[in-house]
């Protein structure tokens, strides 16, 4: 099993952000977390990289606990965080070049990678460019690039594809399916296409609990009306009775 | 150390890629050069030696280094970036040494493009060269120590005016602790060892005692332990406050 996470809370202060959160996930699976803007998808996904530290709850990577073992644990990771934040300052194959520097190792230090991952997101082009004067898809693809960078088991990507166009979308769509065979794949996001998609399993979280774990087809099936969409049947499970 | 010194260039790239260095150069030199001979009455003195230079760093540097620092870690909070860069296999430790190492070498920079002023002195007189020596010293370590500051208050917030102003208040004790603007406020009521103590966390003191060419072992210690100190809390600041 590549990620455990056992009974996950988080609180901040009082207000308790993710509160119970279990799942396995092993290589071969795409996990879509689904859920309203402000559930958890987030501070989850934050806990399972090790940027926060839970307040209850243990992440395993490969059987390690990442807080135990940060630096081993944070080496099988590639994450693209909500926004996918670059230093915009630095041109596109430096930043490549910098984030490579930190990844390397013994096992890991042959910068073909970076080339690699270069043409699979198709960056040859700006590669000299100050990543601040990049177009937002193409930011998002560096954001990709640093994170397959390593070839690493785990991928990791907040919202990966909000505000990108159409074409854009379906681009880090087929990337996604093209890497899932051989690694785990955490994807948050709130347009339900991209479960269908790209997702072997969706996950709902709404007010910090996970309320759903199936595939994206069973999730089809808990609608009420027999023609229901994934549309109706997120709407039907996250509003409550106040949305109806 | 790898990763420290990665991050070290990745940051001194930073200032260099953007306005940010030749500013603060060019400031740095013109304000410099304007104290010393303007405030400092450089030729007025008849004297060949950079004491009128000298005794203006730490008001120099009371304005500028916050300037310096404010951004190293405000700004990593505010684009997300800290995101990034905490879920890559290297330790807060070795980015908080990274990062400051990047400021004072930056600051070395525009220290060493003062030699002009030391080519002038030694041009109409015959100056004591080791005095100077061990004053370019101690205003390197003093930088450090505004430089150690400024990035630890750079930590507590994500807003770079906040950290400059506040850098700066902070930075301003530091400066005068030894000055009867300070302990004139404790002086009625205090102890005089506390005195002595706040007193002896003055950087004017301890700056100025290398000033004349001695260098004391304590004025170093000092200047070491206030960094190892405030960059030790810079730690501990960006693990409380990283997800907020």
């Amino acid at each position: 099993m590549l990620i455990k996470v056992n009974q996950l809370t988080k609180k901040f202060g009082p207000f308790t952000a993710v509160e119970n959160i279990s799942f396995n996930l092993d290589r071969g699976e795409v996990l879509g977390f689904l859920g309203p803007n402000g559930a958890g998808k987030t501070t989850t996904m934050r806990m399972i990289t090790g940027f926060l530290s839970p307040s209850s709850g243990d992440v395993l990577i490969s059987n390690l606990n990442i807080q135990e073992f940060p630096l081993s644990a944070k080496k099988q990771i590639g994450y693209v965080p909500e926004g996918a934040p670059l230093y915009g300052e630095m041109t596109v194959l430096n930043f490549l070049k910098f984030i490579f520097s930190l990844r390397k190792n013994e096992n890991f230090n042959d910068d073909k990678s970076i080339y690699i991952a270069i043409d699979k997101l198709g960056l040859e082009k700006v590669l000299y460019q100050q990543i601040e004067t990049l177009s937002k898809g193409y930011k998002r693809r560096v954001g990709l690039a640093q994170a397959i960078l390593h070839d690493p088991d785990i991928l990791i990507l907040d919202e990966p594809t909000d505000g990108l166009d159409p074409n854009q979308k379906h681009e880090v769509r087929r990337l996604i399916t093209e890497m899932s065979s051989d690694k785990a794949i955490i994807i948050s996001t709130h347009i339900l296409e991209e479960v269908d998609a790209v997702c072997t399993r969706a996950m709902i979280i709404s007010n910090g609990k996970m309320i759903i774990d199936k595939s994206p087809n069973e999730l089809l099936k808990l609608g009420k009306q027999k023609d229901s969409t994934l549309d109706d049947v997120f709407r039907e499970l996250t509003l409550g009775e106040e949305g109806l | 150390m790898k990763n420290i010194i990665v991050i070290t260039k990745r940051e001194l790239y930073g200032y260099f890629a953007t306005p940010v260095a030749y500013v603060f150069l060019v400031i740095f030199l013109l304000l410099a050069g304007l104290f010393t001979f303007y405030l400092g009455s450089f030729y007025e003195r008849g004297q060949a030696d950079l004491s009128a230079f000298f005794d203006w760093h730490p008001w120099l540097y009371l304005f500028l280094i916050p300037a310096i620092a404010m951004r190293l870690w405000a700004e990593e909070r505010k684009n997300g970036t800290i995101e990034l860069l905490m879920t890559l296999p290297i330790t807060l430790m070795q980015a908080v040494l990274g990062k400051f190492f990047a400021a004072w070498v930056f600051t070395a920079i525009a220290l060493f493009f003062t030699f002009p002023i030391w080519i002038t002195v030694n041009y109409l007189g015959n100056p004591d060269n080791g005095v100077i020596v061990s004053s370019y010293c101690g205003s390197l370590l003093m930088a450090g120590g505004y430089l150690a500051i400024g990035s630890c208050i750079s930590s507590l917030t994500r807003n770079q005016v906040i950290a400059f102003v506040v850098g700066i208040a902070v930075c301003f004790l530091f400066t005068v602790s030894g000055m009867p603007i300070v302990l004139n406020f404790f002086s009625s009521w205090a102890p005089q060892a506390l005195l002595d103590t706040i007193a002896s966390f003055s950087f004017i003191t301890n700056f100025m005692d290398m000033t004349r060419g001695v260098i004391d072992l304590r004025n170093i210690i000092f200047f070491i332990s206030l960094i190892v100190g405030a960059l030790f809390l810079n730690v501990i600041f960006i693990n409380k406050n990283k997800g907020l």
